[in-house]
């Protein structure tokens, strides 16, 4: 056990992810001399050379190089610096690595993913800040995960680099400082497997990625008001561990979704209705959502106070829901 | 006797004209209702795809356009597969999956014909990418049309390979038209002059003389497998057909519909056959040949069977076996 923090247990697992196989190569914009932006792939080009490169600014012809890189023998790892970005890499994605696997009829899968952090909270205003996870969890053929801690930062991103599937990995700019235990010889994580973070048996609040903390802090708090809230954290987005949250539903009756991203047609928003198909009969209450509201990330830190989902909503929530 | 010299001028010669029958055929099935969605044929481009493929190595990789017959064809894909596809078989090529758009043959380099303009230049990059970090001699070419010079993927992709001196050579058969539009409404510089703004040299020849073609791409490909970075050819042709099958041409001249005869790159070289000593007869049972070729497999195909649903659904990501 060792403690690390976010961005390095992504470092670590760029690192032994390049040093186990050779077909890894990680290229993006300004991750190789200077170790990107959030300093996540420092170091990486010292030890492994031609294998970490810079690219230009060309988000979409970096990402469907990605595609054909994938087709031709490589494991590439792309870094786009912010998920806003993501917006030019939509062809690559969405039309061709989601697509090869089955429009090939099978021939060949896409091992790609690419890396990206989203997430606000540091006045990065409107273009620099939003969750956009939803849009790839929306595409057939696309993996699309959200670690919330060191340790699974770690073993998901080492599970995307292994899988042979295209993978979206999103990384919550707020979760890049936080600290957390790192197991010695820690390996890759299974996808699509969410994790009870804290147990209770009053109300289940599902979450993902920074929203793991909120649900936490609320949590906390509603244990003092003498409310046990069951806190799981998704991990993995698409797919999303539906047997966990109906396990969890099984002994609280009660469900509350939240994210950062946008509430409106978003993960709560597909997970609620599966939910209400398929787990009815368990349902005391309607599913609830705490996520943020139909607008623009803002830029002033008073406005981007107001827009992000806090504990205190969650609070209020989860004290709807068991009211 | 035949020298290896025409014997070669006949290789060329066939395989123009299975392409050719190839596509006539398919002409006749999607007028008869055998060949479902819509096809766009490169009846008349058959010398690139030939001259092209003609120098390139197995394990060197293609990534083509909607208009991908010929590209497909003359990288070597099966013929039989490849009508069961179009025809929407599950013995297809992409089990019915992909169809005229996406014919693909990963295991002899040919990634796929795509039916985003533009796209199969970036992902040519990524492969030639990936031969380079494999450390092998082998390379990949992008076949686009006319119409991809004013996406902004051959741009950022004309800058990256130069900048990484990527085995990657260009190909842009520039037949005067893309979709209803001609060149000279689309594209205001030229590509000999972008070429050359990255440094990259560039090379034009008649794309109806597959001789002319094969010339230039064997001097192409052999600086880059060099090592001397990539390289821009463009070969000037003609779309025989309309953009589609189906199209009614409205927006193309009387004159130019009935010159196109004069641009026959199979008419092109049957002089020069003649002229190397090939007779008449022999020419005759090449046709015959692949005549019966062309309708075996067609009879193949209308034997074919109706594409399974739930095994397509099975194959949208790679199944591990955990499950
Ligand atoms: C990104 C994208 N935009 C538009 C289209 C519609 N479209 C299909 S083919 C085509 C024209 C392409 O012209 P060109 O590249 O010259 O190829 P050609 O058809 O002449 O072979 C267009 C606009 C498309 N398939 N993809
Ligand atoms: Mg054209």
């Amino acid at each position: 056990m060792a403690e690390v923090r976010f961005g390095k247990a992504i470092n670590l697992a760029l690192a032994d992810a390049l040093e186990q196989d050779p077909a890894v190569f990680l290229f993006g914009e300004d991750i190789a001399d200077v170790g990107g932006p959030f300093g996540a792939t420092r170091g990486l080009k010292d030890r492994f050379g031609d294998r970490v490169r810079d690219t230009p600014i060309s988000e979409a012809s970096m990402a469907n190089a990605a595609v054909g890189a994938a087709l031709s023998g490589l494991k590439p790892v792309l870094e786009i610096m912010f998920m806003d970005f993501m917006t030019l890499t939509m062809d690559a994605l969405v039309n061709q690595a989601a697509k090869v696997r089955y429009m090939f009829g099978g021939q060949a899968s896409v091992p790609m993913v690419v890396r990206t952090p989203h997430g606000g909270g540091i006045s990065a205003g409107p273009q620099h800040s939003q969750c956009l996870e939803a849009w790839f969890a929306h595409v057939p053929g696309l993996k699309v995960i959200c670690p919330s801690n060191p340790a699974d930062a770690y073993g998901l991103l080492r599970a995307a680099i292994a899988d042979p599937d295209p993978v979206v990995f999103v990384e919550n700019k707020a979760l890049y400082a936080m600290k957390g235990e790192l197991a010695e010889g820690a390996g890759p994580e299974s996808i699509g497997k969410a994790r009870t973070v804290r147990a209770g048996r009053d109300a289940t609040v599902v979450a993902y990625g920074a929203a793991v903390h909120t649900a936490e802090r609320a949590a906390g708090q509603l244990a003092e008001q003498g409310l046990e809230v069951e806190v799981l954290d998704l991990r993995s987005i698409q797919p999303w561990d539906e047997a966990a949250v109906m396990e969890s539903l099984a002994r609280t009756h009660r469900l509350l979704i939240v994210h950062e991203a946008v509430e409106a047609f978003g993960v709560g928003a597909e997970i609620a209705a599966r939910i209400g198909e398929i787990g009815f009969d368990e349902l005391d209450a309607p599913i609830m959502r705490i996520a943020s509201p139909f607008v623009p990330v803002p830029f002033a830190p008073s406005l981007e106070k107001a827009y992000q989902p806090d504990a205190e909503a969650v609070i209020a929530a989860v004290r709807k829901l068991c009211a | 006797m035949t020298t290896r010299k025409t014997a070669e001028l006949l290789e060329l010669y066939e395989r123009m004209y299975l392409i050719r029958q190839v596509e006539l055929r398919l002409g006749r099935l999607f007028a008869d209702g055998e060949v479902p969605g819509f096809i766009h044929l490169s009846i008349g481009q058959e010398a690139i795809a030939t001259g092209v493929a003609s120098v390139l190595r197995a394990d060197d990789s293609v990534a083509s356009t909607h208009r991908g017959h010929g590209h497909a064809l003359a990288k070597g894909v099966d013929v039989e597969r490849f009508f069961l596809e179009l025809m929407a078989k599950e013995e297809g090529m992409c089990k019915g999956r992909g169809g005229s758009m996406h014919v693909a043959d990963l295991s002899i380099g040919m990634l796929g014909a795509n039916a985003i303009v533009g796209a199969s230049i970036p992902i040519a990059l990524g492969s030639a990418l990936a031969h380079q970090v494999r450390g092998t001699d082998a390379l990949a070419v992008a076949f686009f049309g006319d119409g991809a010079m004013a996406e902004g993927t051959l741009h950022e992709s004309l800058n990256m390979a130069a900048l990484w001196q990527l085995p990657l050579v260009f190909v842009c058969e520039n037949n005067g038209w893309a979709e209803f539009s001609p060149t000279s409404r689309q594209f205001v510089a030229s590509l000999d002059k972008l070429a050359g703004a990255f440094g990259i040299p560039y090379a034009r020849a008649d794309g109806r003389d597959v001789q002319a073609v094969a010339k230039a791409s064997e001097r192409a490909v052999a600086a880059v497998r060099a090592g001397k970075g990539p390289r821009v050819l463009e070969f000037t042709t003609h779309r025989f057909r309309g953009h589609y099958e189906g199209d009614p041409q409205k927006y193309r001249d009387a004159d130019e519909l009935s010159g196109l005869g004069e641009h026959d790159p199979l008419s092109l070289l049957e002089p020069r056959l003649a002229k190397a000593g090939v007779a008449d007869a022999q020419l005759q049972s090449l046709h015959e040949a692949v005549d019966a070729r062309v309708d075996a497999a067609v009879e193949r195909a209308r034997k074919g069977s109706a594409p399974d649903f739930e095994a397509g659904r099975a194959d949208v990501y790679t199944q591990t076996g955990a499950a």
